[in-house]
């Protein structure tokens, strides 16, 4: 997590590790506070939602792309920009509807779940890295796109793949006058 | 004085070194009452325009957001942006509107240049330092330490590039 040369800032690496191990404790905590997993997992999705509100503005600042003008390019953006800035990796995209606003996020890589092979028994509904969904649907809300952010498949719960699926939910409107 | 009468819009700012609070000075001294005995004189005045409160800057904030929105829809060209920069002969004011629908505005000197870079380097600033402390509420006035100081420096930056000096 390093900041781009553009920036008059030291080059602040975290450790990964730490990264990872905070998030575990994140999730570990949240689940001795709550029995259902619906509850932890609506919990990491608000929590998302706070960090996207505000990690929009900081990657509109550092990457400074132009704005996007169709939903595919927007869910590319996001695959190809964002999650590479934040995370390091580049899931793939697919459009999954005829009407052109539901999409994929396949994640072959993600570091987030790096050291957890599979859920407990007790918590087979638990949405791991839920927190990702709240980012996504958080920051697509400042740039006015509202949007549904879900996992549809995911590998720590025996599925193939990871996919996120991100629906936009309205036609972009003209924006001109919007805040 | 160097003027025969104070320009429009000025107050009293100052008598004798010392800044004036509305009617009295420091010390409690009825200004009037002061200027009005000979025996204080000679006495130096310092008029000029008073600085804007927070509220005056909100208000006014707020008029050119909805003017900046009249601009674009205004705009015979499909797709304007609103009021980038409105220049007039004493200053420019600079408008860069976010993605996100955030106003950034410098008011500057009509020769200084580098206002873009400034205005983005505020966006950086304002990511920082204001987004990424926790304790900053969205659309709230920014009160935080590290922006103010970022901000200080970025605009000090800006001065010392344009082709014046610091000071213009």
């Amino acid at each position: 997590m390093s900041r781009s040369p553009g920036r008059k800032q030291e080059n602040h690496k975290i450790s990964r590790e730490l990264f990872v191990l905070t998030y575990g404790a994140l999730v570990a905590q949240l689940c001795k506070e709550y029995e259902k997993d619906e509850d932890v997992n609506a919990c990491l999705d608000r929590m998302g939602y706070s960090v996207g509100i505000r990690l929009i503005d900081d990657f509109l600042a550092r990457s400074a792309v132009r704005k996007c003008r169709s939903y595919s390019e927007t869910a590319d953006m996001i695959a190809q920009v964002a999650f590479k800035m934040y995370l390091g990796v580049t899931p793939s995209v697919s459009c999954n509807s005829v009407t052109g606003n539901e999409f994929s996020l396949i994640l072959d890589k993600n570091p987030l779940v790096d050291f957890v092979e599979e859920l407990p028994a007790e918590r087979a509904s638990l949405c791991y890295c839920n927190l990702l969904c709240g980012v996504i649907r958080g920051a697509l809300e400042m740039v006015h796109l509202a949007a549904e952010v879900s996992f549809l498949q995911d590998r720590l719960k025996g599925d193939a793949v990871t996919e996120i699926g991100i629906t936009f939910l309205r036609k972009p409107e003209d924006r001109r006058h919007r805040r | 004085g160097r003027r025969a009468v104070p320009a429009v819009g000025h107050a009293v700012l100052a008598i004798n070194g010392a800044e004036v609070n509305g009617r009295f000075t420091a010390d409690g001294k009825d200004v009037l009452e002061f200027l009005g005995n000979p025996a204080n004189y000679p006495v130096s005045i310092r008029f000029g325009r008073h600085r804007l409160s927070s509220n005056e800057k909100l208000m006014l904030a707020s008029m050119f957001h909805s003017l900046f929105a009249i601009g674009s829809q205004l705009s015979p060209e499909v797709g304007s942006s609103g009021i980038e920069m409105l220049e007039t002969d004493t200053f420019k004011l600079h408008c860069f509107q976010t993605l996100t629908g955030i106003k950034f505005m410098v008011l500057a000197d009509p020769r200084q240049t580098g206002i873009d870079a400034l205005l983005r380097k505020i966006y950086e600033i304002y990511s920082d330092f204001a987004l990424k402390n926790p304790f900053y509420s969205l659309e709230m006035p920014i009160r935080c330490e590290l922006f103010d100081q970022n901000l200080k420096l970025a605009l000090e930056v800006a001065e010392k590039a344009g082709p014046f000096g610091p000071g213009s």
